[in-house]
């Protein structure tokens, strides 16, 4: 009779750890999405933005063709990548940044521009976007970690390999397009 | 939990004295801290943004403001977007409050928001919003009112205690227990005395070690520890005196809002770390992980026990930022910002501002009732 009561004991406590790690698993999958979506917002936000910004530089920059058009050719392919692989999204996202900073570094050509109001709002929204972008893909990076982690270490990994939960992408091969960009400086 | 025992003990003794049983002191002190911590909680946040004048803005208010919260919302994966307001005073100061990471609201004076530029704005916020999201507001709360509740009673206690007549009824009471008596008197006469001064000890060894790790996790989260140790240099330069600050809410600041006139932040040491030491750390961070912050506090601190809960302490390094390919692009300088906070702060108080041809701007008060106004610079006339 003892025996069975162990056995049951033991059976019940191994239920709880189970469901316990699982439950954690989950939350971790979860917020592993949640942050996936929280970097596809900001990207969609400079997509829109872009539009905005040619329309109120196009009367200022007249000899800049060229730079602009890049920027506009870089959205709309980075536009047309949105349901594509995390890899291939992430170098034509890293291209409009550095396409973008190249636009904003010739700006310090355009006194007027510089003056100009709505110009200095949209700017503000950018450089903002930008940090999101980059502060949401930090943030999804180390949701990844934890959850790979929790995958991978044991025990957790025997419930994980059990219930079907897998390691997660990171999200980082714009650094390398990143660093080739130039540093943008428009303080005198 | 230092402070729960002490609040106990001295109800044990008050109770012991005045109703001769402990159990109804015990009740009294534990009543009295229900009542205040259940205040605290359901109106902490809302008491402290009325007390200080703060004024709430919205994205079009203050949009570089909004964006840097906006910014550390989401490096810190907090979930919900914290209520922003603008304290109109002069002095350089930030805090805090809600008692929970989904009503939280941040809370930054005029005087620094015209001070900082973005990337020291983004230190400062990531320092507040820590706090959010280690959940010091609630924390310091409570041990806030514990420590009130427990300097209340002492006070109350001692003073009865010195002056009250009620003694002599215990003493007739019982002819041999004089001397145990007198024990008692003398015990709870100590305690008293040395309850508040002990309970604010631990109160501020609490509140400090909250700072460090808000420090350490701004620096995490931006990626950037210069740019929290560089508004932190100019928050300890200034003199200046929060006009609506009291003691209860000190520790929710960024620096502490108590210091008396012409003497530097970075001098006063109660419920924040010295600023120059905050500093020192901030600058000897090798990476922005918690593992560098630790080393960083050892480096300056010999000795001594680190400020990290050893469960956060991860084996890798996070590199610090060094390409910031946005951060200065059109930033505004010092006057720019000084214009524009200003500009907000008018608005907020339903000033309508008109730009003269001149280049004059008139506020017009909300209570000007005539139709049209003369500019006092050139003489035109403008429709309100």
């Amino acid at each position: 009779m003892l025996a069975v009561y162990i056995i049951i004991g033991v059976v019940v406590v191994l239920l709880i750890i189970f469901l316990t790690i699982y439950n954690g698993l989950v939350r971790r999958r979860n917020q592993v999405k949640n942050s996936w979506a929280q970097i596809d917002v900001q990207l969609k936000r400079r997509h829109d933005l872009i539009p905005n910004l040619m329309e109120t530089v196009k009367g200022y920059m007249k000899h800049e063709r060229e730079t602009m058009e890049s920027v506009t050719k870089a959205r709309n392919l980075a536009q047309q990548l949105t349901s594509a692989g995390a890899g291939e999204r992430a170098k034509a996202e890293g291209e409009l940044s550095s396409a973008l900073s190249r636009l904003l570094a010739v700006v310090e050509n355009y006194p007027d521009l510089k003056a100009n109001q709505n110009f200095l709002a949209l700017q503000e929204e950018l450089a903002s976007t930008e940090n999101k972008i980059s502060f949401s893909r930090q943030y999804y990076n180390d949701s990844v970690l934890r959850y790979n982690n929790q995958t991978q270490m044991f025990p957790s990994n025997i419930v994980a390999s059990m219930t079907g939960f897998k390691a997660s992408e990171f999200f980082e091969v714009t650094v390398a397009a990143e660093r080739e960009a130039p540093k943008v400086s428009f303080t005198q | 939990m230092g402070m729960g025992a002490l609040l106990i003990l001295i109800g044990y003794f008050l109770g012991l004295y005045f109703f001769d049983s402990a159990i109804a002191g015990l009740v009294i002190a534990l009543i009295v801290w229900v009542i205040l911590s259940l205040v605290g909680y359901f109106q902490g946040d809302s008491l402290l943004l009325t007390m200080s004048r703060a004024k709430k803005i919205g994205r079009d208010d203050h949009p570089r403001l909004y964006n840097v919260v906006e910014e550390m919302k989401i490096a810190s994966g907090l979930e919900k977007m914290p209520n922003i307001y603008i304290i109109d005073d002069p002095a350089l100061n930030a805090f805090a409050t809600g008692r929970d990471p989904n009503r939280a609201s941040v809370a930054i004076t005029s005087g620094l928001l015209q001070k900082l530029n973005r990337d020291e704005l983004q230190g400062v916020i990531a320092h507040e919003i820590s706090h959010i999201k280690n959940r010091d507001v609630l924390l310091m709360a409570m041990c806030s009112i514990l420590l009130g509740t427990i300097v209340l009673l002492a006070w109350y206690g001692s003073r009865f205690l010195i002056f009250g007549g009620t003694g002599s009824r215990r003493s007739s009471s019982s002819g041999g227990g004089g001397g145990a008596q007198l024990i008692i008197l003398v015990v709870a006469l100590v305690f008293m005395i040395l309850a508040p001064i002990m309970a604010q000890l631990i109160y501020f060894a609490i509140s400090r070690k909250r700072e460090y790790l808000a420090d350490a996790s701004a620096a995490l989260y931006t990626r950037y520890p210069e740019g929290l140790a560089s508004a932190l240099e100019k928050l300890g330069a200034s003199t200046g005196q929060l006009k609506s600050a009291n003691k209860a809410t000190a520790p929710m600041y960024i620096v502490n809002p108590f210091r008396k006139k012409g003497m530097k932040a970075s001098d006063l040491s109660s419920t924040h770390p010295p600023i120059s030491e905050r500093i020192r750390i901030l600058r000897a961070m090798a990476g922005a992980s918690f593992t560098d912050y630790d080393q960083a506090y050892h480096q300056v601190h010999l000795g001594g026990t680190g400020v990290i809960p050893a469960a956060s302490l991860a084996a890798e390094t996070v590199p610090i930022a060094t390409i910031k390919l946005e951060g200065e692009a059109g930033e505004p300088n010092e006057i720019q910002r000084a214009r524009e906070t200003s500009d907000v702060m008018w608005r907020l108080s339903n000033y309508n501002t008109i730009t003269c041809e001149c280049g004059a701007k008139l506020r017009v008060p909300p209570k000007f009732k005539e139709p049209i106004i003369k500019c006092p610079h050139c003489g035109r006339t403008h429709q309100v």
